[in-house]
């Protein structure tokens, strides 16, 4: 999972994104046009609920998710989280903006087209599963290969390859009423998936399960994302199902998207008091990374070219007494001391190669605040942060910002 | 005054006169379906007949039933109405499907489509509270006297519950199934057939039940247009007030009943599946 933390969320510019959603409005009720009219004219929702009797359900919603990203729409409900995701396969017709599926508008599709996108290219998974009661596990899984046409033998062939990956084997006989959420909740995967679909959308597709079902369905979720690389469009009001599941996220709020980044950058960087009192009861520790606390710019010792005098000079201009050792092409070495440097000074050698601390640990720029408890606990000095390729310190945490951040919940 | 009444004869009127042929043709075919059913049921010998619906009976709803069947249509052959009594089954039959035929699909549309449901539903109040009698004038004005419009007034009287039921299963259909069926791009008849019409079958098999009910029921009173059956058999006993008479055709009516009604409402009922 160490994938989600290495970038901040930048597109690929040269890649085409899987899906891109460009101002997606959706209005429910009959003078909608008008509706859209005045919401285009800046009027707001309540002006243009007096006005028109229409609901905005989803205000110029845009943003892009990329293959292979698991994309996380977060918001309480009402938020039109839940609408939003059904204007994607056009379960409920958008009243105006574009959704791009490869760089095909999925709001241009004539009926035909639209029925075979749905089959082949977007599949999708529900709160309340949405199965067949009157068919068994195996005939709800290749329902959707049934709808395509394809022969009884191939399809239950393509859906027992699924039921082996969601765990579901010994139960292909059984009837949906006769298994539990968490299982019934396997048999909607298995059939969204046996379409073997590019896009996969879930609306809420945990939220009726038990907490503890819940958090092994996630893992089994990651670990089979892990080996499909699908592209996921989950919705969710958990903040912490988000931030556990999503490459990025997309907060919603009254049927607008607040913010859209990667959980880091969610916590890190609210967009607004709204995202912030979501944030506040997050456990920032496993979700903070060295990357996000550094100081990206320390002073640092210079092996060879500041010698015991300069790192001195060094020191007495930033306060400091411990000072991080790199080669001049920062690749970091260790640690100096105020009184080891200044012993080394006293024995008139020409470096502070003697005074360095060579072996201390280091973090990684995806290393969590939570990984990095010990050296709170082991070591008095801050914290060397640099990149896993080449050594090179890419930045410092000082024992205090480590401290604040274990301890207290502000904002770094 | 508004004459109500006049319009409506003058607009039946002018159905007869300028739709004779159409009617004639409806009566031909109805006729030969009728009797074709009835040829089939009179010419079986009894005793098949009985075993059959015997057997059927038993193995859908129990010994219970069965046994009950049994007795029954014996006590029917031994008081001398077979005859009558397959006749009557002959027209219950075919009104039944027919009314099946038109009013499944119809309360598909209704179901489907809410103007349309929105028209039916006043229908469907008319059709079914307008006193049964009343189908028997224009029925014989478009058919003349005996078995087709009997066949005719049963169906508009019987259709109904098919309608009504059909409807009302399709729309109990969770709103969550549909949405999960239509997002794996199933089409309207992949909806309809592989989803709906599945999930709604007891509610529309007990509009089945009904319509049949409802058709044994107007299929005794068309005896007044001589439509013929164990109709007649009550009838004559009310005519000329032969209380003996009348009885034995009513038992006869209620043995038949009771028989359709256990075994159109086995249909309904899921067969239990074992667990696991």
């Amino acid at each position: 999972m160490e994938k989600r933390f290495t970038g901040s969320g930048q597109l690929n510019t040269l890649q085409m994104p899987k899906l891109q959603i460009d101002n997606l409005t959706l209005i429910f009720g009959r003078e909608r046009q008008t509706a859209l009219q005045l919401l285009r004219e800046g009027k707001s929702k309540a002006d243009i609920l007096d006005a028109t009797g229409c609901t905005v359900a989803v205000k110029n919603a845009s943003f892009q998710v990329e293959k292979g990203e698991f994309f996380v729409i977060m918001g309480l409900s009402g938020s039109g989280k839940s609408s939003l995701l059904r204007c994607l396969n056009r379960l409920i017709e958008p009243t105006a903006g574009d959704i791009l599926l490869n760089g095909t508008n999925i709001t241009a599709l004539n009926e035909a087209a639209l029925q075979q996108t749905r089959r082949k290219e977007i599949s999708m998974v529900f709160q309340k599963f949405g199965l067949l009661p009157h068919r068994t596990v195996l005939e709800n899984i290749a329902f959707g290969l049934e709808l395509q046409g394809m022969a009884p033998r191939e399809r239950n062939a393509k859906a027992t390859e699924v039921v082996e990956l969601v765990g579901l084997k010994g139960y292909e006989q059984m009837l949906p009423s006769e298994l539990s959420g968490g299982m019934q909740q396997r048999v909607g995967l298995a059939r969204a998936l046996a379409n073997d679909p590019e896009v996969l959308l879930m609306d809420e597709a945990f939220s009726a399960l038990d907490p503890l079902i819940r958090t092994q369905m996630q893992d089994e979720l990651l670990d089979l994302q892990e080996k499909m690389h699908k592209t996921i469009i989950f919705i969710t009001h958990d903040l912490d199902e988000a931030i556990r599941l999503g490459d990025r996220i997309a907060i919603m709020k009254d049927g607008e998207v607040i913010q859209v980044g990667t959980p880091e950058e969610i916590l890190t960087a609210p967009a607004n008091d709204y995202v912030s009192s979501f944030v506040e009861k997050v456990d920032r520790k496993t979700i903070i990374t060295a990357s996000s606390m550094m100081d990206t710019k320390p002073t640092m010792a210079v092996f060879r070219k500041d010698g015991p005098e300069g790192s001195l000079r060094k020191m007495r201009a930033t306060g400091l007494d411990i000072l991080p050792a790199v080669t001049v092409d920062k690749h970091f070495l260790g640690f100096v001391y105020l009184r080891e440097v200044l012993e080394v000074k006293k024995r008139g050698e020409p470096t502070i190669e003697a005074a360095i601390h060579r072996d201390v640990p280091v973090a990684y720029p995806d290393t969590t605040v939570e990984q990095m408890l010990p050296f709170i606990a082991e070591t008095d000095k801050p914290v060397a942060v640099v990149d896993p390729k080449n050594n090179k310190l890419l930045g410092l945490i000082s024992q205090t910002s480590l401290i604040i951040e274990t301890t207290g919940n502000q904002p770094v | 005054m508004i004459k109500i009444g006049t319009y409506i004869e003058q607009f039946i009127n002018w159905l007869t006169h300028n739709c004779g042929p159409f009617f004639k043709t409806v009566k031909v075919g109805v006729e030969a379906m009728v009797n074709s059913v009835q040829w089939l049921l009179t010419f079986t010998p009894f005793y098949v007949v009985i075993a059959l619906l015997a057997l059927l009976a038993w193995r859908r709803a129990g010994w219970g039933v069965g046994t009950m069947t049994l007795l029954g249509l014996s006590l029917i052959y031994g008081m001398g109405y077979w005859g009558q009594t397959m006749e009557t089954l002959a027209l219950i039959l075919v009104s039944a499907v027919i009314a099946l035929l038109i009013g499944i699909p119809l309360g598909i549309w209704a179901a489907k489509n809410n103007t349309a449901g929105k028209v039916m539903r006043p229908l469907m109040d008319f059709m079914q509270t307008m006193p049964a009698f009343v189908y028997l004038i224009p029925a014989v004005l478009f058919f003349g006297l005996g078995k087709v419009p009997g066949v005719f007034a049963t169906i508009i009287f019987a259709m109904p519950p098919a309608v009504r039921l059909t409807t009302l299963g399709i729309k109990q259909v969770p709103e969550d199934i549909v949405e999960a069926t239509r997002s794996f791009g199933a089409t309207s008849r992949q909806l309809l057939f592989k989803v709906e019409l599945p999930l709604a079958m007891p509610t529309l098999l007990a509009g089945v039940n009904q319509t049949i009910m409802m058709a044994l029921s107007m299929v005794v009173i068309s005896a007044m247009i001589a439509a013929g059956g164990l109709g007649e058999v009550v009838l004559k006993g009310i005519t000329q007030l032969k209380i003996g008479l009348g009885f034995e055709g009513g038992i006869a009516v209620v043995i038949l009943a009771i028989i359709l009604d256990r075994i159109t409402q086995s249909f309904g009922k899921k067969k239990q599946r074992a667990k696991h």
